[in-house]
């Protein structure tokens, strides 16, 4: 025998299920007055720093049709890069912007839909600058464990170019299921795959 | 609600252990159909994470209202209370060190008694209770403590197999430190014959992990002739200490 390093095990994961509006965004689903507005719903105020973006995205299953029942949250840093947390040493980051959304699919066309700013670039674990990116995490009924992605910027190719993250992946083909498409006007649109040949890039991170 | 601290009183910034993939269930598990088109099927990209990961928001508790933590009357008229048998759900937030992780962010719903949820895309005919609304929240203390109050959920049948029942059951969403730390669960109740029939309940492979989602009855921590307990901890993945590793400059 040797000693025990008594270490726990993380709790097993289940799906959010078909309700898990109920629990996370229940004045969108019809429960109004239990909570004053669903969490995460507003990112950006009047005096949050940075350019406003919007952006578009869908969650489409194997059969290419857009999931109705998932629920998206994102996190991500200030227009300076830096990101409004406690584990955030490197400076106090714009305190009018959260970094955190959260929204539901809608129930018809299944497109979610955030306000939020352009983030800066953030450091790599060696120095490295990443380029602008939002982190996002899916989960939905039939997902058993909550999906972990990354969402980069078509406008910011340089970037993109260098970042360490994405030269990770081996199949080049795949880069572009990360990289949200600008349409103009400060508006992009990300499409995730969960299957086939447009599988979106997940993370196990 | 701080962050993990050092010991010497510093927000911990270490990267969360690796995530035991084995251990909670795999994406494809065709006895629970729905996962067989939204199951990805390439390899994950795994990468030791980066500040990206390793930070997250915030919750304080003055954005939690009264009722909050009390599914009984949240959703209730005044004076009137939710049907069913009275319960009080507590315990502890832990990461994989045992560190307790103050100021998670709990949230959690459930069917009614009948085994009924609020919600418009539910088609079960079991009654809907007018004074239950199905949804709470907490915020864990400085050593990773919650409690809330409700009703136990009934179980229900779900279309699945043709006769597949879902246990009673709580889901919880938990929101720690870091948003690799971000977890969706569920919670069971002790003696539930119908846990081990349950194809969402198998996705999990191991017997023992299952297990850690059963919620103990506490006839200690039972308020007498008002509300059983049930205690029900959830272990967050742990983190590394960063204090030997090497920082290069703008990290
Ligand atoms: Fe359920």
């Amino acid at each position: 025998m040797v000693q025990s390093l008594n270490r726990l095990k993380e709790s097993p994961s289940q799906t959010a299920g078909p309700y898990v509006h109920i629990g996370l965004t229940p004045n969108f689903c019809g429960i109004p007055g239990v909570f004053e507005e669903d969490l995460g719903a507003r990112m950006v105020n009047d005096k949050t720093k940075g350019e406003r973006i919007t952006v578009r995205t869908r969650v489409f299953d194997g059969t290419g049709t857009p999931l109705k029942d998932a629920l998206i949250e994102i996190w991500q840093a200030d227009s300076d890069g830096l990101y409004n947390s406690p584990s955030e040493l490197r400076g106090q980051a714009d305190p009018n912007f959260t970094g955190w959304g959260r929204k539901p699919t809608d129930m018809v066309s299944g497109e979610c839909v955030f306000e939020t700013i352009k983030p800066g670039r953030a450091p790599f674990k060696d120095g490295r600058m990443m380029a602008p990116h939002i982190s996002f995490w899916i989960v939905a009924r039939g997902i058993n464990l909550g999906l972990q992605t990354r969402m980069y910027f078509s406008d910011e190719e340089a970037a993109n170019a260098e970042d360490p993250v994405l030269a990770r992946i081996e199949h080049r083909l795949r880069v572009p299921t990360l990289i949200a498409e600008h349409k103009g006007g400060g508006v992009y649109e990300f499409d995730i795959h969960l299957q086939g040949d447009r599988e979106t890039v997940f993370f196990d991170i | 609600m701080p962050a993990d601290k050092t010991p010497n009183g510093n927000p911990e910034t270490g990267a969360f252990f690796q995530r035991d993939r084995l251990w909670h269930p795999p994406a494809f598990t065709p006895t629970y159909k729905t996962s067989v088109l939204r199951s990805p099927q390439k390899a994950l990209l795994s990468l030791d994470n980066t500040i990206s990961e390793i930070t997250g928001p915030v919750f304080g508790h003055d954005m939690l209202g009264e009722l909050d933590n009390d599914l009984i009357h949240n959703f209730a008229k005044p004076g009137e209370s939710a049907i069913g048998e009275r319960i009080i759900v507590y315990g502890r937030v832990l990461d994989e060190r045992g560190k307790g992780v103050p100021g998670a962010l709990l949230e959690f719903w459930q069917a009614n008694a009948g085994g009924r949820y609020r919600h418009k895309k539910e088609g079960y005919i079991a009654a809907l209770d007018p004074n239950f609304g199905g949804c709470g929240r907490t915020i864990a203390d400085e050593d990773g403590n919650y409690a809330f109050r409700t009703i136990k959920p009934g179980p229900y049948p779900w279309p699945n197999g043709v006769n597949d029942w879902r246990p009673a059951h709580i889901h919880f969403s938990v929101f720690g430190h870091g948003f690799a730390q971000r977890l969706i669960t569920q919670m069971y109740f002790e003696g539930d014959p119908l846990i081990w029939l349950c194809p969402i309940v198998r996705t999990i492979p191991d017997r023992a992990a299952i297990e850690t989602l059963i919620a103990a009855l506490d006839m200690q921590a039972t308020i007498p002739m008002d509300a059983r307990a049930y205690k029900f901890d959830i272990v967050l993945r742990g983190r590394r200490s960063s204090l030997f590793e090497n920082r290069l400059e703008g990290n």
